[in-house]
């Protein structure tokens, strides 16, 4: 066997890490963009609550986020029982649970990034925008969200790399099951753990590099392009 | 017409003004922190007083006894900010048709081809914000409030952050849209020369409060009753008529009933014209004035003398033949050396190169040196 050519219980993990990144990413970039406008322009009691509520996962040790998520999400937990008899959702040990894991702890560094890029923009281009007709709502979708545009992309590439790279909440809250849950992550963690798996672990961890690196280099051009549109001719 | 009465508080500052304003450009005239922008910001909606009523026509926007506040965008009132504050992420076309937008069908009264050509920005419509020029752009701003069709127009000192060229640059397009959409614009400045240009109502406003209303003639006239105020800030307006332009001298003749003033610059204004002369450019003669350079002599009445408390300097108030007032500031040495006194006859010499011809209506721009 070539070194490198993946075993398909190797794609099954990248896949998987992709899927469950995506779907994280994607998932929480409305709620990360609303709180972000929330804290970065709303005044109201118990913002500094909310703002350390957000950013509380970047500083707890994983294994405490994935613990307090599988005693929330659980299939016995409020929240987790909750879901499943209210629509049928299942969280704990599936691959949408990993999802989950890995939102809450790339949410603070998406918010962290699109607060900034919100910050920067002159309050009172949204003020110029009210004055020719245009409601807060039509202020945000087309004075805020494209001016924020290069700051939401920059938090959703954090966001995505963070996922990809998660391990400590996932397999606390949904442990790792090859195929539901074995991300890369835990793939590779898996792979050191066997004898002889050196090459395994390896060949991953030169996946997840490239993956990464691509997400940077993608976000970058992104953020430029949009950037372009509203500087000087490029 | 326009009905504004609002008292507000902030830490450091207070708020009690109450004015009208009707037709034609109202402007809100005073130092820097006597509260116009203020104002500004209470007619737009984007500051709510603590108690307040403003209405304009039959429209009620801000009744605080009544609990109605109409939110800013519903306004409809034209902002133009001293800083543009264009949409940078936009074209120049989309930031002009972007308020239009918003304008109910049947309220757009101003469309977009007569906007773009009295304002000259044609060429700039591609472009986007960030490669125009300060006086661009400020006039993209002002059509972009134009044309979300407004009750009326705001102006929040549109000229401050733009150069004297500038500033010459733009002050006809001001005019001419003035003329051209009959809509009413409330204008702040602290510009002597802009306001006596531009609006034909001055509401004077100090820490908050206003101390003058009324036409330009007076307000400034009235400008030595303001405590503080000092020589080089007082200044009068007087009232003429253009009689004749002189091509070749680059200057043009004024009709007063106090005798002929002569301005720099060729004016093409057909009503009157009025023009800020400041206190420190008068001199006065109760002598002959042949022989002079000066050639601008105006007959008139001495009615008040102002000593400034022991200072080196009196306020001299004259009334003009036809009743305009001028006043003039001359040493108290002087003025004893006269013998000035209320009801002595004296002629107010004005030299043509005090008179900032920026200020006159329709002025095109003599060459400047350099």
């Amino acid at each position: 066997m070539d070194a490198f050519s993946l075993t398909p219980e190797e794609w099954t993990a990248i896949n998987l890490s992709l899927r469950v990144a995506t779907v994280a990413t994607l998932a929480s970039l409305p709620l990360g963009i609303l709180t972000a406008l929330l804290l970065a322009r709303g005044r109201f009691p118990g913002k500094s609550l909310v703002d350390a509520l957000v950013h509380l996962p970047l500083v707890l040790p994983p294994v405490v986020t994935g613990y307090v998520l599988l005693v929330l999400f659980g299939r016995r937990g409020p929240i987790g029982a909750w879901l499943e008899a209210t629509f049928g959702i299942v969280l704990a040990f599936r691959w949408t649970g990993a999802a989950l894991a890995c939102a809450v702890m790339g949410f603070p560094l998406m918010v962290r990034a699109v607060r900034l890029s919100i910050e920067a923009i002159d309050a009172r281009l949204g003020e110029a925008a009210g004055t020719l007709g245009a409601s807060p709502a039509w202020v945000f979708l087309t004075v805020t969200l494209p001016l924020a545009l290069p700051g939401i992309i920059a938090g959703a590439v954090l966001c995505f790399a963070k996922a990809l790279g998660e391990f400590g909440a996932t397999i606390t809250f949904v442990s790792n099951i090859p195929g539901e849950t074995q991300t890369l992550p835990s793939a590779i963690y898996n792979a050191t753990q066997v004898p002889g798996g050196d090459a395994i672990a390896l060949r991953l961890s030169v996946v997840a590099v490239i993956i990464a690196l691509a997400a940077l280099v993608a976000s970058e051009w992104l953020a430029r392009r949009s950037g372009n549109r509203h500087g000087a001719p490029a | 017409m326009i009905r504004f009465a609002c008292r507000l508080t902030r830490p450091g500052f207070a708020l009690d003004t109450t004015f009208t304003a009707g037709q034609g450009v109202t402007a809100l005239f005073g130092p820097s922190g006597s509260g116009k922008s203020t104002v500004i910001r209470l007619l737009a909606g984007l500051e709510r007083p603590k108690e307040g009523r403003i209405a304009v026509g039959d429209t009620l926007l801000l009744d605080t006894g009544s609990g109605i506040a109409v939110p800013p965008h519903r306004r409809r009132m034209g902002l133009v900010f001293q800083d543009a504050l264009l949409l940078p992420h936009l074209s120049v076309k989309a930031n002009l048709t972007y308020g239009r937008w918003f304008t109910p069908r049947a309220e757009r009264r101003i469309t977009f081809d007569p906007v773009v050509e009295v304002l000259g920005i044609g060429h700039l419509l591609d472009r986007r914000p960030a490669t125009l020029s300060g006086g661009e752009r400020q006039r993209v701003a002002i059509g972009r409030a134009l044309l979300a069709s407004p009750r009326l127009l705001l102006m929040d000192e549109p000229l401050a952050s733009l150069d004297q060229a500038r500033r010459q640059e733009i002050l006809p397009f001001i005019e001419r849209l003035r003329d051209a959409f009959a809509l009413p614009v409330v204008y702040v400045s602290h510009a002597v020369e802009e306001v006596t240009r531009l609006a034909s109502h001055v509401v004077r406003l100090d820490a908050g409060r206003v101390v003058a209303e009324g036409t330009p003639a007076d307000v400034f006239a009235a400008g030595r009753e303001i405590p503080g105020s000092d020589r080089f800030a007082l200044r009068s307006v007087l009232t003429a008529r253009i009689r004749q332009r002189l091509p070749a001298y680059g200057v043009t003749l004024l009709d007063h009933p106090a005798g002929d003033i002569v301005v720099p610059g060729l004016l093409t204004a057909e009503a009157e014209v009025r023009l800020a002369i400041r206190a420190t450019d008068v001199t006065l003669s109760r002598g002959a004035t042949e022989g002079l350079s000066t050639r601008t002599v105006l007959g008139g009445t001495v009615t008040r003398i102002d000593p400034d408390a022991g200072g080196p300097f009196v306020t001299v108030t004259l009334t003009l033949t036809g009743g305009d007032v001028i006043i003039a500031a001359v040493t108290r040495l002087a003025a004893e050396a006269l013998d000035l006194a209320p009801g002595v006859p004296v002629k107010a010499l004005v030299k043509a190169g005090a008179i900032d011809e920026s200020s006159l209506p329709g002025a095109v721009p003599t060459a400047q040196p350099g």
